[in-house]
C-alpha cells in the first residue's frame, strides 16, 4: 500500500515536472509566433527602406529605417567600446593576475555585481553623467551608456571560457619568449575564439535590444543620424511610441517593428552558433 | 628593448581598463547619491521610504507605493517561475534524455536573449486581454487586464531562463554518488530527489531565487508597458500597480521642469540599486555556503 502511494507521488510529480517543460515551450512558441502573426502582415518593404516622414505616428506614411539603422549604430558602437575595453580585462584576470585567486575572484564578483544592476540604473546614471558633461542627448551617450551595460556580461562571457585554458598553453607560450600580452592577444585569443565570438554576438543582442538605458540617453529623431553628436532613434523606442499611438495603423506598424526587431535577434543567435562553430577549429585540444 | 616597452605600454592598458571597471560600481553608487542630495536634504530618509504622498509639484516624495508594487510584481513574479523552473530543472537533470536537454538548451537562450520590449509587446497582445477576459472574472474581480498580475506574469516568463540556468548549473555539480548510494539503500527516485538532491541543493535553489528577485525587481519597459502605471496601492492583483523603475521610465522626459523631481528620480534610481545589490550579495553568499558545503 505504502509502495503504491510512493509510486502515485511519483507519478505526480512527473506528470507536473512534463507539464512545466511543456509550458515553457509552448511559452516560447507562443511568444514568437504572436509577435509574427500579428507583426508579419504589415510588415513592408516601404517600413524598411524609408524613415518616418512627418505626421508618421498619425499614421502618415514612412518607415521606420532611422530606428533599424540608429538601433544598428547604437549596438555596434556599444559593442565595439565594450571589447576595446573588456577583452584586455578578460585576458588579464586570466594571464597576469592568474596567480592571485582571491584578488580575480573578488573582481568576478564584482562583475556579477555590476551584471545585476538594472538598465533602468545605468540609463539614470548616463544620463546624470551627460548633463554634468554637457552632453545633449545623442547617439554617443547611449553608445557609452549601453557599453557600460553590457561590458560586464561581456567579460564573464569570455571570462568563463579563458579560465578553462589549460595552464600548459601559458607556461608554454611564455617560454617560447613571448610576453603576457603577446601570449593574450596572439595565442589565448586563437584559442578561445569561438568562446569570444559568442560574448560578442550576445553582448550585441543585449545592446540593440536594451530600452531603458537608451530612453534617457539617445533622444529620438526621425532622421538617420549622420554624426555621434546627434540623437538617434532606436528600434525599441520607436516600438514603444508606435504602440503608445491611439491610432490602429500606427499601432500594426509597432508589431511590424517588433517582427524585425525578433527576426534581428533570432538572426544574431543564429549567427553566433554558426560562427562559434567555424572558429571553434583554431582551439588547440 | 622595443618589445620591452610594448609589453608595458600594452599592460598598464590593460590595467587601466581593470582599474576602470573597478572603479565603475562605486562612481555608479556615488553618481546617484550626489545627484539625489538634494532631495535627501528637503525631506528625511524615512519619509522617502514609507511616506504614500507623492506630489511632485509641492516638493512631496513618498515612494512607499511604488516600493511596495515593486515588492507586489517581483514576489509574484518568483511565485510563478520558480517552480516551474525547479521541476524543469529536475526532470531534465534526472529523468529526461541527454538529447532532450541539447534541444531544450537553445530555446532557453532565445527566451534568455528576447528583448524586453517584444514581452512588453506580447504583454499587451496576449496576457492583458486573458486577465481581463479570462483570469479576473474567475475571481469575480472586474479589471481592465493592465495589472499587477499581467506585469508578474510577463515577468515570470522573463526570468525563467535566469533562474533556469543557475539551477541546471547547480544540478549538475551535485555529485553522482550521493543520489546513487541513496538509490542502492533502496529508496526511489522520487525519494532520492526529494530528501537528498533538494536538502544538497537548497541553498544553491534559494541563491537562484534571490538572483531571479533582483533580475525582476529592476526590469523596466516590459512590466511598464503591461502594469497600469497607476500611483495607488493595488488592493487586490488585478489592480494596476506603479513599480519603481517605471515611474523612472515615465517620467524622464517632465523631470527637468520641476525642482527637485530630477533629484527624487535619481534616488528611485539609488533605491534600485541598492536593494538589487543586496540581493546580489545575500544570493553570492548562500552560492559561497552552498560550495564549502557541497563537497563531501
Amino acid at each position: 500500500m505504502r509502495k503504491k502511494l510512493q509510486r502515485t507521488e511519483e507519478l505526480f510529480f512527473l506528470l507536473l515536472m512534463k507539464l512545466s517543460v511543456a509550458i515553457i515551450l509552448c511559452v516560447v512558441c507562443v511568444i514568437v509566433f504572436t509577435v509574427f502573426y500579428k507583426g508579419l502582415p504589415s510588415l513592408s518593404w516601404e517600413m524598411l527602406t524609408q524613415t518616418s516622414r512627418g505626421g508618421y505616428y498619425f499614421g502618415k506614411g514612412g518607415g521606420v529605417l532611422n530606428a533599424i539603422v540608429g538601433s544598428l549604430y547604437l549596438a555596434f558602437g556599444a559593442t565595439l567600446l565594450a571589447l576595446i575595453i573588456g577583452l584586455p580585462v578578460a585576458m588579464l584576470l586570466n594571464i597576469h593576475l592568474k596567480k592571485y585567486k582571491r584578488l580575480v575572484n573578488s573582481i568576478r564578483f564584482l562583475l556579477d555585481v555590476l551584471w545585476g544592476i538594472p538598465s533602468i540604473v545605468y540609463g539614470a546614471f548616463g544620463f546624470s553623467i551627460m548633463v554634468l558633461i554637457g552632453l545633449k542627448t545623442s547617439l554617443l551617450a547611449g553608445i557609452i551608456t549601453v557599453a557600460m551595460l553590457i561590458l560586464p556580461i561581456m567579460i564573464r562571457a569570455m571570462d568563463e571560457v579563458l579560465k578553462e585554458v589549460p595552464a600548459g598553453l601559458l607556461q608554454a607560450s611564455l617560454s617560447l619568449g613571448s610576453n603576457k600580452p603577446q601570449t593574450a592577444f596572439m595565442v589565448y585569443m586563437r584559442q578561445c575564439s569561438s568562446a569570444i565570438i559568442t560574448a560578442i554576438m550576445v553582448s550585441f543582442g543585449r545592446a540593440i535590444g536594451d530600452t531603458a538605458a537608451v530612453l534617457f540617453t539617445t533622444g529620438y529623431t526621425d532622421n538617420v543620424p549622420t554624426s555621434l553628436l546627434q540623437p538617434s532613434a532606436t528600434l525599441p523606442l520607436s516600438i514603444f511610441f508606435q504602440l503608445s499611438s491611439p491610432i490602429p495603423e500606427v499601432q500594426s506598424r509597432a508589431y511590424a517593428s517588433a517582427t524585425i526587431l525578433t527576426i534581428l535577434i533570432l538572426a544574431i543567435s543564429v549567427l553566433s552558433r554558426m560562427l562559434s562553430n567555424k572558429y571553434n577549429k583554431n582551439k588547440i585540444s | 628593448m622595443i618589445l620591452l616597452r610594448q609589453e608595458k605600454i600594452t599592460s598598464a592598458f590593460m590595467y587601466l581598463f581593470l582599474g576602470i571597471i573597478i572603479l565603475l560600481p562605486f562612481i555608479l553608487i556615488l553618481g546617484l547619491v550626489v545627484k539625489s542630495g538634494s532631495v535627501l536634504q528637503d525631506n528625511s530618509l524615512s519619509e522617502l521610504l514609507f511616506s504614500a504622498e507623492w506630489k511632485p509639484f509641492q516638493g512631496k516624495f513618498g515612494f512607499s507605493t511604488f516600493i511596495y508594487s515593486s515588492i507586489l510584481v517581483t514576489l509574484l513574479a518568483a511565485l510563478m517561475a520558480v517552480p516551474l523552473c525547479i521541476l524543469t530543472a529536475i526532470y531534465l537533470t534526472y529523468y529526461a534524455k541527454r538529447s532532450y536537454l541539447n534541444i531544450i538548451q537553445p530555446v532557453i537562450d532565445i527566451l534568455a536573449g528576447i528583448p524586453s520590449i517584444i514581452y512588453g509587446v506580447w504583454g499587451i497582445l496576449i496576457v492583458v486581454p486573458l486577465t481581463s477576459k479570462y483570469v479576473a472574472p474567475f475571481f469575480g474581480i472586474e479589471s481592465t487586464g493592465y495589472s499587477v498580475f499581467a506585469g508578474a506574469v510577463v515577468l515570470a516568463i522573463m526570468i525563467i531562463p535566469f533562474i533556469l540556468n543557475i539551477l541546471l548549473e547547480i544540478f549538475k555539480s551535485i555529485s553522482k554518488e550521493l543520489p546513487e548510494a541513496s538509490i542502492a539503500l533502496g529508496a526511489t527516485k522520487w525519494q532520492t530527489i526529494k530528501f537528498v538532491v533538494m536538502r544538497k541543493a537548497l541553498a544553491g535553489i534559494i541563491s537562484s531565487v534571490v538572483f531571479g528577485l533582483s533580475r525582476a525587481f529592476g526590469e523596466t519597459i516590459a512590466v511598464l508597458m503591461v502594469v497600469g502605471n497607476v500611483a495607488q496601492i493595488p488592493k487586490d492583483i488585478f489592480q494596476p500597480g506603479y513599480p519603481l523603475p517605471a515611474l523612472i521610465a515615465n517620467n524622464f522626459g517632465e523631470m527637468l521642469s520641476i525642482p527637485g523631481y530630477e533629484s527624487a528620480l535619481m534616488f528611485a534610481a539609488l533605491i534600485l540599486l541598492v536593494i538589487v545589490m543586496i540581493f546580489n550579495l545575500a544570493a553570492k553568499w548562500l552560492i559561497a555556503r552552498y560550495e564549502s558545503k557541497v563537497t563531501i
